[in-house]
């Protein structure tokens, strides 16, 4: 048989190693620098760009999508090839998505800290970044379909199944959550509106997880475990059985970020069975990973390779034991809002998908240059300040989440709050925060070591050149089935056909989870009290996206008789109606926000967004000085926002839109009369305006400031519901 | 004990086919994997098992 000649692109996945490396280095720096403002939260006081809010979106994209994607690429690009026999379908189409993803994450990394932002978790971003992304991805998904197509293999390994689920399921998941209507170049609104947003968003999100950190990661798993350990997989049956398994299960899961919260309930119960039964196909997995090592247990004592690989594999069991339990609505009840999730969802990061790629660059670049690893010492060394770092990291969140959702569940006997200042709990919880910085300190010194010994190993040796091989032409079969051939060794060597089943497959459950919601209206029982907000306070709201408050505060008051006693009564559907995009939040990392609407005066949001400290010592809330600037507030798009507003069906009538400026005007004007009230504010102010005129700058009054809006805005969180009850009264 | 998910439930018109839709879904797709996997022949999952190895 004729064999064909041929070199398999090593330059490409040199690329993408070395940006996961620059941007693990980036995104976890990030991530430290957000660690240590817990610490000393006025450490970038006035700086808007450095601020905790705008920053946290950045350290989320930049782990995700700039480390975890380009680790993800790297790995794939190596061993799509070795598994097809066969170059990358197009060279082109590489450096097109190598360059294009390398953009977007830059494009992020200056509109995130800048304010630009849906404030959708893990899918910030603004809409032409979006549209990148959706086109990056598909130059992606052609040029691995293109290899496959050209392949000299028959079968597809399973690892490349991984790779195409992974594909197909994050565009859908990105397309459909990233729906919104533009009002500007960086400012756009959820075609959603509140709990329908908030189910769409969490299908996202847990998907991500899914398809983003975990299916590629699993694929990735199928090829270098058996390549580090030199024995094939332990169970090539258990392998298929994981897969559709996962697929078909984990696109279901995504209402257990939404227990207890004003979703509907069957939809809630639906993502609880279904986090459940996850557990099966994630051990499952996790088991074929690790069994594989079975026989060679003693290479895992001399390899940091493979030590990297068991751990990231402990982890990701770990966290998917994890997960299913957090899913149990008794346990989520205490684990919702707290560090415990953050804990958990570091575990697999830190664990599984860094663990992975460490591993996975330690075995890569040795065989690239031809030669050893620099220092295997080193190595070693990077292991184990990893895995302090990650039990240092983990072990004081889960205390502290742990901790904080017992007192903030802690009755007196007299049926008062015993910690009915929310900050209480905070203080308490500090010296957790201290550790986990310190985990995170150790894990990024790790990943130091790891660029000294990657960069002496690159100097040592050779450099990376695209690698010879010869395999012989696929002989051409028949399309269907050959006689006696059976159902999944043809669906192996049909890759379209696999692609459609594994699309079947991950569809099924998002068509039955999101189509009802939102079609059925009776799923959002409406309040008739509930009205859109003002100009004044969609602008407000604007702002409180821009700087990233959604990190911090939730609005969503669970039935509890804490949360009720807390923050008031308990969130309801209809009450979200006109919120695109859902403001929901994740975490509290400060108290719930719904109802905070005239529990203080204007005076009160004033001072505090300036200095949070001197109403609540001890807060860990940094200061918004920005937003007092002596600058009129942007308020050139609202008839823009307004009319976007009215078509996702926002009732504003024409006339509001066209009177809009004069009511902000009118509603900010009486913020700052209120404002005056306090004779302290009235002699700084004056101060102030001597100050500009010495500068001989012109004075804007405080009204057409942006915090009057922002105070707009809290000030009507949650009050539709009060006057309502008022009424009654 | 699941009168919280029962209470929903029954408010579903024709909700009596969906255990045994589930049911059906999932027995079928479960016992059909079963089928494919245990389907293979030894030397076809060896073969495919030593893909990574023989590059």
């Amino acid at each position: 048989m004729e064999m064909q000649q041929f070199y398999y692109d090593n330059k490409i996945v040199k690329k993408f190693i070395y940006a996961t490396i620059l941007f693990g280095v980036v995104g976890m720096l990030v991530g430290l620098l957000l660690a240590t403002l817990y610490l000393f939260p006025n450490l970038t006081d006035g700086i808007s760009w450095l601020s905790y809010g705008r920053l946290r979106p950045l350290h989320t994209n930049a782990v995700i999508f700039a480390f975890v994607g380009n680790a993800m690429f790297a790995g794939i690009y190596y061993s799509l090839q070795r598994l097809l026999k066969a170059r990358m379908y197009s060279d082109f189409l590489s450096s097109l998505h190598f360059w294009g993803w390398q953009l977007i994450i830059v494009a992020a990394a200056i509109s995130l800290p800048m304010g630009y932002t849906s404030s959708k978790e893990y899918a910030e971003l603004e809409w032409p970044i979006d549209i990148a992304i959706a086109l990056i991805w598909v130059v992606f998904g052609i040029n691995m379909i293109g290899t496959i197509l050209r392949r000299r293999e028959r079968h597809l390994y399973v690892a490349i199944w991984f790779y195409i689920a992974t594909f197909v399921t994050v565009a859908v998941l990105h397309i459909f959550n990233s729906l919104s209507l533009p009002v500007s170049v960086m400012k756009s609104y959820s075609v959603y509106a509140g709990v329908q947003d908030a189910l769409v968003q969490w299908w996202y999100g847990h998907n991500a997880v899914a398809f983003f950190l975990t299916t590629p990661f699993l694929g990735l798993m199928y090829y270098y475990v058996p390549k580090a350990a030199n024995r094939p997989v332990y169970s090539y049956r258990l392998s298929i059985v994981h897969f559709w398994s996962l697929i078909f299960i984990y696109i279901w899961a995504g209402p257990h970020h939404l227990l207890y919260s004003t979703l509907p309930d069957w939809a809630q119960n639906l993502g609880v069975v279904f986090s459940i039964m996850l557990l099966a196909p994630s051990w499952g997995g996790m088991i074929n990973g690790l069994l594989t090592l079975r026989g060679v247990w003693d290479k895992v004592r001399v390899d940091p390779v493979l030590k990297f690989f068991v751990v990231a594999i402990t982890g990701y069991g770990m966290a998917t034991f994890e997960g299913p339990m957090l899913s149990l609505k008794n346990v989520n009840a205490i684990a919702h809002f707290t560090d415990w999730i953050v804990a958990h969802v570091h575990v697999g990061a830190l664990a599984w998908n860094g663990f992975m790629a460490f591993g996975m660059i330690y075995w890569l670049i040795p065989r690239m240059t031809k030669g050893k690893l620099f220092s295997v010492k080193l190595a070693n060394l990077h292991f184990w300040l990893g895995t302090l770092g990650i039990i240092l990291y983990a072990l004081p969140m889960y205390v502290a989440g742990f901790l904080q959702a017992s007192m903030w569940k802690q009755f007196n006997p007299d049926g008062t709050l015993a910690y009915g200042n929310f900050l209480e709990t905070v203080t308490q919880i500090m010296p957790m925060y201290w550790i986990r910085m310190i985990g995170g300190l150790l894990y990024i010194l790790g990943l130091f070591i790891l660029v000294y010994n990657i960069y002496r190993t690159l100097r040592a040796n050779q450099p990376i050149e695209d690698d010879f091989a010869e395999a012989p032409a696929l002989k051409v079969l028949s399309g269907s089935r050959m006689s006696g051939e059976k159902f999944h060794p043809w669906l192996e060597r049909r890759p379209i056909q696999l692609t459609i089943l594994a699309t079947v497959a991950i569809l099924i459950g998002g068509i039955i989870q999101i189509v009802p919601t939102i079609m059925v209206k009776s799923n959002i029982p409406t309040i008739a009290a509930v009205k859109p907000y003002t100009p004044l306070e969609l602008e407000g709201r604007d702002l409180y996206i821009r700087e990233g408050c959604v990190g911090c505060h939730s609005q969503q008051i669970r039935p509890f008789r804490s949360e009720v006693e807390r923050y008031g009564p308990q969130s309801k559907a209809g009450e979200y109606v006109y919120d695109h995009p859902f403001l929901w939040g994740s975490k509290r990392t400060g108290p719930d926000l719904m109802r905070v609407g005239q529990k203080y005066n204007d005076n009160w949001h004033f001072n505090h967004m300036w200095d949070p400290q001197s109403i609540s010592a001890g807060s860990i809330m940094p200061g918004y000085k920005w937003l007092f600037d002596n600058e009129a507030m942007d308020i050139s798009d609202i008839e823009g926002k307004l009319r976007v507003m009215q078509t996702l069906g926002v009732p504003y009538t024409d006339a509001e839109v066209a009177n809009a400026r004069v009511s902000m005007a009118k509603q900010a004007q009486k913020i700052e009369d209120n404002l005056h009230s306090d004779p302290d504010f009235v002699k700084s102010y004056e101060n102030s305006k001597k100050v500009a005129a010495a500068k001989g700058e012109e004075f804007v009054p405080m009204s057409q400031r942006e915090i009057v809006a922002l105070i707009a805005y809290l000030q009507r969180l949650g009050t539709d519901i009060k006057v309502k009850d008022n009424a009654k009264k | 004990m699941f009168e919280a998910i029962k209470h929903n439930l029954e408010r579903i018109a024709g909700v009596e086919i969906y255990p045994i839709l589930s049911l059906l879904i999932f027995f079928t797709f479960f016992v059909g994997l079963g089928i494919w996997v245990y389907g293979y022949k030894k030397e076809a999952i060896d073969e495919v098992s030593q893909l990574p190895l023989n590059d």
